[in-house]
C-alpha cells in the first residue's frame, strides 16, 4: 500500500500522466473525437433503438364483405401502429407485398368469417407474417392478437368479459422503451470508448518504437500502467458523466438512485474496461492489432451484456461467462440506479465482480508488460 | 479525367475488366502491389482474427446466445390464499414452459428480487382470491406485477401471465371460447420463428463492415501515419494502382469471410440459403464498394489509425449494428432517424441479406438495395480520391 502511494507522491509518474492526456487531446482532431461522436450516438440511438414496431404497413385480403371484418379492419386501420393499410384483391398480391417486404404482415379474411361469427362460432383469420423480421413480426402479431380481443368483446357484449388481471408495471408504468435504451447506451458507448482509447495506448508506443524509450527509462512497469489508466479513467469518466447528465437532464430519464452510488460504480466499470483494454494493448505490436483485438472482444462482450437480449435467454455457459464481462454488471447498476433506486447492497453485489475484473486484468497487463522487459 | 477516374474506382470494385481504359495502367505492377499487401495483410495475426476467428464467435453468439425468443423468466408467484383454486392457479403458473416460477408467501419477499433483477415479476393470488371468482361482477381476480426496467420482458410477462390466467378460466368452465376471433399467424419464411434465422445475416454485415470499413480505414491510416504513403506515391504507380493493391485483398478477404459465413450459417447453425449463391456473391460484392469507400474515405481524412478506428467505429460499425434494421426497427424509428438510415450501406446490405438466406431471389428487393449501395459507394471513392490528391498537393 506504501508502495502505492509513493508512486502516486512521485514526480516522475506525475509527468508521465500529464504526457499520456496530452498524447490523446493533443491533436484538436482527437479532442473533438474522443468526446464528440459518443454524445451524438447518444442522441441518434437513443431514438433508434426500439423493439415497439410502429408506422407498420399492414396488407388485407378480405373475401368476407360481413359487418365483423368490416369491423376488424376498421380498427386494424385506425390502430396506433398501423401506417397504411395495402388492400389486395388476390393471394398473389399479397405474396408479392411480403416478399418485397412491403408490409410487415397480411390478414387473409376468410368468406365465411362474418357468417362463422354470426351463428355463434370461432371466426378465423390467417395472419401472414414476414418473418425475416420475426421479433417485430411476433410483436405485430400481439398487436393484432388485442384488436381481435376487442372485436370478440364486442361481439360478446352481453357476456361480461372483464379481464381478469390487473398488471401494473414497476418502475416504468407505461413501459417507455427509452428510459430503458438510454442508460444502457451510456454503458455501451463508455465501454467502447474506454476500451479503444487504452488499446491503442500501449501498441501506438510500440508502433512507434517509443515504448522500448520507455522501458530502458528508470519508470517501473507499475508506473507504465498507472500513467496509461489514468489519463483514459478521466477522460472517459468525464464523458460518461455528460452522457448521465444528458439522460437525466435532456432525455427525461427519471433518476431515482443514488448519484453518490452510481459514480464510484461507473469509476470502477471505466477501470475494469482500461484494465481489459490495457492487457490488449499489452499483447499488441502493432495498433491494428490492438483495435481489432479490441473489437473481437468489445463485440461479443456487448452482444453477451444483456442490452439486446436478455443475459438469462442464454445458455448457462455463456451466462458464466458474461459474469467476465464489465458491461454486464454495470447495464444492471445503471438501470438500478435511473429507474428502480437500487440500495447499495444490490450495487455492491455487481460492483465486486468490476473490482475483480479489474483487478485481474491490470495485474495481467503489467504482467505482460513485464514478460516484455525479459 | 475525374469523371472516367470514378468509373475506374467503381467498376474495380465490380471487378469488371476495363481498367485498361487508363494508359497509365500497368498489369504487372498492379500485380505486384496486390500481392505485397495480400502478404502484408496475411502475415499480420490480426487479419486472420478478424476474417475468420471473430465471423465464428459472432456466428456462434448470434445462433446461441442473442436470442429474442424469450424463455424461463423468472417470476414469483405469491399464495395468499390456500384454497384449491389458488393452488390450482399456481400450478398453472409453474406447469407453463416459459416461466420459471419462484413461490412465495408474502409479496415483499418477491418485491425486493424485483428490485435487485432476480426476479422479472410477481403474480399475486390474493387472500380473497375465492370470493372475487365466485363473485359473479366483472373484477380482477389476480395481480401481475412487472419489472418495468426491462420493458420487453415486461411485456412478455404481463401478457402471458394473462393468458395462463385466461387458460385455466376456460377450462374450469369447461371450454367457453374465450375468443371468438382465431388468428392464426404464419410466418413466412421463418415458420419455426427462430431469431437467429434473421439475426444470423446482420450477423454477417457487421463482419462485412469491420473488414470492409473498419480493416481498410486502419491499413491505409497506418500507411500515412508512418508516411509510407507518400513514398508509395511517389513511385511511378498511380494512385489508381496503389488504391486498387491496397483494396484487393481486403475486398477478396471480405469475399471469403462471406462464403465461409454463409457456409457456417447453413451447414452449421442451419439457416437455409433459399436463395442462389449468385446473388448471395452479388451482394457481398456490391456491399464491398460502400464498405471500403468509406475506409478508405476515413483514412484519408484522418491519416492517424487512432481517429480512423474511432471514427470507423462510430460511423461505420455503431450503425451498421444498430440502424441497420436488423435488430430494430426502420420504421419504428423517428422520420429523421430513418432519413439517416437510408445512407447507411448496411441498411440495404441486411435487408438483402435476410432476402437471400430466408426467402430466395427476391430481385424487386435486391436491385433498389444493390443500385442504393453502389451508389453510395461511388459517392465514398468520389471523395476519397479528391482527398487523396489534395493530400499530395499540399
Amino acid at each position: 500500500m506504501r508502495h502505492l502511494i509513493n508512486i502516486f507522491g512521485n514526480a516522475r509518474l506525475r509527468a508521465q500522466i500529464v504526457k499520456e492526456i496530452l498524447s490523446i487531446l493533443r491533436d484538436p482532431r482527437s479532442r473533438i473525437i474522443v468526446f464528440l461522436p459518443p454524445l451524438m450516438q447518444l442522441l441518434v440511438f437513443t431514438f433508434a433503438t426500439t423493439l415497439e414496431v410502429r408506422n407498420a404497413d399492414i396488407a388485407i385480403y378480405d373475401r368476407d364483405a360481413g359487418h365483423w371484418s368490416h369491423e376488424l379492419v376498421a380498427r386494424v386501420g385506425a390502430a396506433d401502429f398501423v401506417n397504411k393499410i395495402h388492400t389486395v384483391h388476390s393471394p398473389e398480391q399479397l405474396r408479392a407485398l411480403i416478399d418485397r417486404r412491403a408490409v410487415i404482415a397480411g390478414l387473409n379474411i376468410g368468406p365465411e368469417f362474418s357468417r362463422d361469427i354470426a351463428a355463434g362460432g370461432i371466426g378465423t383469420v390467417q395472419v401472414i407474417v414476414d418473418g425475416r423480421r420475426s421479433n417485430a413480426g411476433q410483436i405485430t402479431v400481439g398487436y393484432l392478437n388485442t384488436i381481435a380481443a376487442g372485436v370478440s368483446a364486442a361481439v360478446q357484449r352481453d357476456t361480461s368479459n372483464a379481464t381478469p388481471v390487473v398488471v401494473r408495471h414497476w418502475f416504468n408504468p407505461n413501459l417507455i422503451y427509452r428510459w430503458f435504451v438510454v442508460p444502457a447506451l451510456s454503458g455501451i458507448l463508455v465501454f467502447f470508448s474506454a476500451l479503444m482509447i487504452t488499446s491503442l495506448s500501449i501498441s501506438r508506443e510500440r508502433e512507434l518504437g517509443t515504448f522500448d524509450q520507455l522501458l530502458v527509462s528508470p519508470t517501473t512497469t507499475l508506473e507504465i500502467i498507472v500513467a496509461k489508466t489514468m489519463p483514459a479513467l478521466a477522460i472517459v469518466l468525464i464523458l460518461g458523466m455528460l452522457m448521465i447528465a444528458a439522460e437525466a437532464f435532456a432525455f427525461g430519464v427519471p433518476f431515482e438512485g443514488s448519484f453518490w452510488l452510481l459514480m464510484p460504480s461507473l469509476l470502477l466499470f471505466i477501470l475494469s474496461v482500461v484494465g481489459i483494454g490495457l492487457m490488449i494493448s499489452s499483447v499488441s505490436a502493432t495498433q491494428q492489432q490492438a483495435i481489432l483485438g479490441a473489437f473481437a472482444i468489445g463485440v461479443p462482450a456487448v452482444l453477451m451484456s444483456g442490452f439486446a437480449t436478455p443475459v438469462e435467454n442464454m445458455p448457462v455457459v455463456l451466462q458464466w461467462l458474461a459474469e467476465a464481462i464489465p458491461l454486464k454488471h454495470f447495464l444492471v447498476i445503471v438501470e438500478g440506479t435511473f429507474l428502480k433506486a437500487m440500495p447499495a447492497s444490490d450495487i455492491i453485489a455487481n460492483t465486486w465482480p468490476l473490482v475483480i475484473i479489474a483487478l485481474v486484468s491490470l495485474t495481467m497487463a503489467t504482467l505482460f508488460v513485464r514478460s516484455r522487459l525479459e | 479525367m475525374s469523371h472516367q477516374d470514378t468509373k475506374i474506382l467503381d467498376s474495380q470494385a465490380g471487378l469488371t475488366q476495363d481498367e485498361r481504359v487508363n494508359r497509365k495502367f500497368d498489369w504487372h505492377r498492379l500485380f505486384a502491389l496486390v500481392r505485397k499487401e495480400s502478404l502484408q495483410a496475411i502475415r499480420d495475426p490480426s487479419t486472420i482474427l478478424i476474417a475468420f476467428v471473430l465471423p465464428v464467435i459472432l456466428l456462434f453468439l448470434f445462433a446461441y446466445a442473442v436470442s429474442l425468443d424469450v424463455r424461463e423468466v423468472r417470476i414469483g408467484v405469491v399464495l395468499e390464499s390456500d384454497s384449491a383454486s389458488a393452488q390450482s392457479l399456481a400450478a398453472a403458473f409453474s406447469g407453463t414452459r416459459y416461466l420459471k416460477v419462484t413461490p412465495a408467501r408474502d409479496r415483499r419477499e418477491v418485491a425486493e428480487l424485483v428490485v435487485s433483477g432476480d426476479l422479472r415479476g410477481f403474480v399475486v393470488i390474493p387472500q380473497d382470491f375465492e370470493q372475487r371468482l365466485e363473485s359473479g361482477n366483472p373484477q380482477s381476480v389476480v395481480q401481475v406485477v412487472t419489472d418495468g426496467s426491462l420493458p420487453n420482458t415486461a411485456n412478455f410477462v404481463a401478457n402471458y401471465a394473462q393468458g395462463v390466467v385466461l387458460n385455466w378460466q376456460a377450462s374450469r368452465h369447461n371450454g367457453q371460447p374465450v375468443s371468438v376471433i382465431n388468428l392464426e399467424p404464419r410466418y413466412w419464411f421463418n415458420a419455426e420463428l427462430e431469431s437467429r434465422r434473421s439475426l444470423v445475416p446482420g450477423a454477417i454485415a457487421i463482419i462485412m463492415t469491420i473488414i470492409g470499413t473498419m480493416l481498410t480505414a486502419l491499413v491505409v491510416a497506418r500507411e500515412w501515419e508512418r508516411g509510407t504513403m507518400e513514398a508509395v506515391l511517389s513511385t511511378p504507380a498511380s494512385v489508381m494502382e496503389i488504391l486498387i493493391g491496397k483494396l484487393l485483398p481486403y475486398f477478396v478477404l471480405g469475399m471469403v469471410a462471406t462464403l465461409g459465413s454463409a457456409a457456417l450459417a447453413a451447414f452449421v447453425f442451419e439457416v437455409p440459403l433459399r436463395g442462389s449463391l449468385l446473388a448471395l456473391l452479388t451482394i457481398s460484392a456490391v456491399f464491398l464498394i460502400p464498405a471500403l469507400g468509406q475506409g478508405l474515405l476515413i483514412s484519408s481524412v484522418t491519416k492517424n489509425q487512432f481517429l480512423a478506428s474511432q471514427v470507423a467505429l462510430f460511423s461505420g460499425f455503431l450503425p451498421a449494428f444498430l440502424l441497420s434494421g436488423f435488430l430494430f426497427e426502420i420504421d419504428a424509428m423517428p422520420v429523421p432517424i430513418q432519413i439517416i438510415t437510408y445512407l447507411i450501406p448496411a441498411r440495404y446490405f441486411v435487408s438483402s441479406l435476410q432476402t437471400v438466406f430466408l426467402a430466395g431471389d427476391v430481385w424487386a428487393v435486391f436491385l433498389p438495395d444493390l443500385a442504393a449501395m453502389m451508389a453510395i459507394g461511388v459517392f465514398f471513392f468520389a471523395i476519397a480520391k479528391r482527398k487523396t490528391r489534395k493530400n499530395l498537393e499540399t
